[in-house]
């Protein structure tokens, strides 16, 4: 099998877990996390499709990703689900899950193998959204992070004020007759909208795939307000509403039936300017899943770890300032797997 | 400054003409008028002088953030607009202070005569008593090039409502420069001219492309057909005894033409002039390049005066004996700019722009397809009852410009652009064969869609073989056609051609690399031109 060593440039063997061509790979217990190829064994940190891929034999998984995975991979997957805080043993290795706070049901992966403890973290946010369990910190010597906004730029506002301002577009639309339209990913981004969302402006709409998943999330014993849009809803019930869209519906003949609607687009790169332009939406709300510069930083420290590897965002950025800031062995590392639209994540 | 930050935002937060408009109504109906005159110069265009270095506004902001300067630098790379990267990075204020759009102007000014250290006091002091929006404002302020997403058109219509005047007469009030703290209000937008700002040129008739068929203009006599010319679109006022020379941008370029110096005792008082600047030898122009390099000079040397002596191909007649003639018909303008030519002894520095006979629009279509023959880049229509009017407008004036010269080049390098294309990579390095290897020979920015734009980001950063700073070379893959408006011999680029306008027609997807055009086919369109 071909490996690739991915340490700033250098060939470097790490003892318990390596960095290969087909995601994070564990030798000692024979398992990878969020494989981007097809392998025997895979540890799943949260069901996003950048990170949750298919053609596996074996799934792990939080307790609460179980129905994701079998709907966004196949009924027919096999996998396991395990509870926050429980481990198991393969081949000496201890394995157990920690909240990330990113999602329901995602996890950081703990592994433990004579002494010595890796984090994978998965994506995470420090911020309590009051759905998914709160991120936890995990002592341990190693810690790969995600820094997706691995940059001091990325200094996300309080959710409360955010959905304040959601709650004001949605209401000021309405007074002018006018739909609102919310973009944002159909898996974590969508439930954290209707959650915030003042019901009482007026009726809230799902877009298929966002309903889908609450139809998932409904099997594992989680509900959440919204009415489907049919083929058939009649036109007429689309007033003053809101209806909650994953960014493929941007600019597809799908939106016409709400028209008149204005759009608001929720993200961490609403933080952006220029990339609240680019989308050219009528208002960008900075909503994320992830950790900004503050929160990376917080959760950097509170591993106490000395070795960390940074990995999928502004890694080169993030490494080094790990390094400078705090004195800790900062590696970059380089992703294999580059999503089609890294906006939707 | 909180009224102007809120401005900003809801011109920033849409996409809508009439939202942008109906925001600077609102503002204008709120604001007082010391302000309101800042706020109009700052949003037509009119910004004060840049009085604190950019790179200490860096060093002043990454100390306050506590970032070291090479992250601060990666930042500013990616957000791509420094008064936003600043806004970003520093940390949260620490008191609350208020100050007008006015006072803060007057701070800013009041500080070009200070050392570098208290400069820096001063901002740092200001950027922690005030909220994040009004920072990025205020950062707008010191870094100039304030653009807002409105256009000098959408002000004046916004102003023209709240005034309740012609649309016209307030764009002409607003021309050239002024001061905002020497104008009041009322005097700027008065019915009456301003005789004390003699410098002040009009607003220049800028005319659409043609995009139908020229017969459905009607009878071709009913038209003056005249040699679009590729030179500096500009105004010549000669008032009191003073010359003026305005370009199409608004900027007073007459110190940069000192040929024309004399023009300010040969041509009678009250004279305004709307033509093409172009370096001009022999009874025909010299190639744009030329003129390219002049404008770039600070100083011009008696040599560049020889090498490239100036004139005007004069278009129209705006001011006769200081009264605005504008409303009378091209024909009797054109008439009045003739007999204005030929009674003052101007020696070779205004020329009139030809009017081309033809008798039929097929004959015209024949010329336009052979323009560069002919030393032009197609045809100007203009209706001969046609008024001057001002701004861009359709109806009464057509440009027709000939097919651009395209080639087929393959995509090498791609770099990312800045502000609304920060973070995307959309600057674009071409080339053609030599052989069986590709030389770049065009960068180009425009014209594709936002669509192809994100399609062709994803497939950048796939296939990368090397990074050199923020350049990535990728594989030689895809096919582009780029347009170009003029091709010159230059010894300083690699493919031996520099190219003027270079831009994307299209993406040929239909086309393998080893379908892409050689350099002699490039070499040849040189001599196509000559």
């Amino acid at each position: 099998m071909l490996r690739n060593y991915f340490y700033t440039g250098l060939l470097y063997f790490i003892k318990m877990l390596e960095f290969s061509d087909r995601g994070i790979y564990c030798p000692q217990a024979d398992v990878y996390i969020d494989p981007w190829k097809p392998v025997g064994k895979a540890i799943i940190t949260h069901a996003h499709s950048d990170h949750a891929r298919p053609g596996s034999d074996v799934y792990l998984c939080q307790l609460h990703s179980t129905e994701l995975l079998k709907q966004r991979l196949g009924f027919g997957i096999k996998v396991e689900g395990l509870e926050y805080g429980k481990h198991i043993q393969i081949n000496g290795v201890d394995i157990s899950l920690f909240p990330a706070g990113h999602i329901i049901g995602s996890a950081q992966v703990r592994l433990e193998y004579k002494g010595e403890i890796w984090v994978v973290s998965g994506d995470y946010k420090l911020t309590d959204d009051g759905i998914s369990t709160p991120f936890e910190p995990v002592t341990c010597h190693h810690f790969i992070t995600e820094c997706t906004f691995g940059l001091p730029i990325y200094k996300f506002p309080d959710q409360q004020e955010v959905f304040d301002d959601m709650n004001r577009f949605w209401q000021d639309n309405a007074c002018e007759g006018m739909n609102t339209v919310f973009i944002g990913y159909s898996l974590g981004k969508a439930q954290r909208i209707v959650q915030g969302l003042n019901a009482g402006i007026g009726p809230v709409f799902l877009h298929g795939a966002i309903a889908n998943i609450h139809e998932a999330l409904a099997r594992q014993g989680f509900a959440f307000p919204g009415e489907r849009v049919q083929g058939d809803t009649p036109k007429e019930q689309f007033y003053k509403a809101v209806i909650i869209a994953p960014t493929s519906a941007l600019g597809s003949p799908w939106l016409k039936k709400f028209s008149p609607y204005r759009i608001g687009f929720c993200s961490g790169w609403m933080q952006l300017r220029g990339a609240r332009r680019r989308r050219g939406v009528d208002r960008g709300f900075i909503l994320s899943d992830h950790a900004d510069w503050d929160q990376l930083n917080a959760a950097v420290k509170a591993t106490g770890a000395q070795h960390i590897y940074a990995t999928h965002g502004y890694q080169h950025v993030y490494a080094h300032w790990v390094r400078e800031a705090y004195g800790l062995e900062g590696h970059e590392v380089q992703s294999f797997f580059q999503p089609v639209d890294s906006e939707d994540i | 400054m909180e009224d102007f930050s809120t401005l900003f935002t809801e011109i920033d937060q849409t996409t809508k003409t009439n939202a942008k408009v109906a925001a600077l109504v609102r503002y204008f109906e709120k604001a007082d008028s010391a302000d309101m005159l800042w706020a109009i110069a700052i949003l037509s265009g009119n910004t004060p002088k840049r009085s604190i270095k950019l790179g200490n506004l860096k060093a002043w902001a990454a100390e306050l953030a506590g970032l070291p300067m090479w992250l601060f630098e990666e930042c500013y790379y990616i957000v791509g607009d420094l008064a936003e990267t600043i806004a970003l990075c520093l940390p949260p204020p620490t008191g609350q202070i208020e100050l007008g759009l006015r006072e803060t102007i007057h701070l800013l000014k009041g500080i070009t005569a200070r050392t570098d250290e208290e400069k820096k006091i001063l901002i740092c002091r200001h950027w922690m008593h005030i909220g994040a929006l009004e920072r990025f404002v205020f950062n707008k302020l010191m870094t100039g090039n304030f653009r807002m997403g409105l256009s000098k058109q959408l002000v004046i219509r916004a102003l023209s409502i709240h005034f309740g005047m012609d649309e016209q007469m307030i764009a002409h009030s607003l021309m050239g420069k002024w001061d905002p703290d020497e104008e009041k209000l009322d005097r700027l937008f008065t019915e009456e001219p301003h005789t004390d700002r003699q410098y002040q040129p009009y607003p220049f008739y800028l005319a659409y492309p043609l995009e139908v068929d020229p017969s459905s203009l009607g009878d071709i006599h009913d038209w003056l057909v005249e040699k679009k010319y590729d030179g500096i679109r500009g105004q010549i006022i000669v008032r009191q005894h003073k010359l003026y020379i305005w370009s199409r941008g608004e900027e007073l370029l007459t110190d940069k033409f000192p040929e024309f110096e004399t023009l300010a005792s040969v041509l009678p008082d009250g004279t305004v002039l709307d033509g093409e600047i172009l370096p001009w030898k022999d009874g025909r122009p010299l190639p744009f390049q030329v003129m390219q390099t002049r404008i770039s000079r600070k100083r011009i040397s008696p040599k560049t005066l020889l090498d490239t002596p100036l004139a005007m191909l004069c278009y129209d007649l705006l001011e006769l004996g200081g009264k605005d003639i504008r409303i009378l018909e091209m024909r009797m303008r054109r008439k009045m700019l003739m007999d204005l030519l030929e009674t003052y002894p101007t020696t070779g520095l205004l020329h009139l722009s030809p009017q081309l006979h033809f008798d039929n629009w097929d004959d015209l279509a024949v010329f336009r397809a052979d323009a560069r023959l002919h030393d032009c880049e197609g045809v100007m229509l203009k209706k001969w009852d046609s008024p001057y009017e001002a701004g861009r407008r359709r109806g009464k004036w057509w440009k027709w410009k000939t097919q651009a010269l395209t080639i087929d080049g393959v995509l090498i390098y791609a770099q990312s652009g800045h502000g609304r294309r920060a973070n995307l990579f959309t600057d674009y390095t071409f080339a053609v064969w030599d052989g069986d290897v590709l030389v770049p020979f065009a960068k180009a920015y425009s014209g594709l869609t936002d669509k192809e734009i994100a399609e062709l980001d994803n497939w950048v950063k796939r296939h990368t073989v090397t990074k050199f700073g923020p350049v990535r070379s990728v594989h030689p893959l895809l096919v582009f056609e780029i347009a170009f408006e003029g091709i010159q011999r230059s010894s300083r680029h690699k493919s031996g051609v520099a190219l003027r306008f270079p831009r994307i027609l299209r993406w040929r997807r239909d086309k393998s690399v080893a379908e892409a055009n050689h350099i002699s086919d490039l070499r040849a369109l040189i001599h196509v031109q000559a």
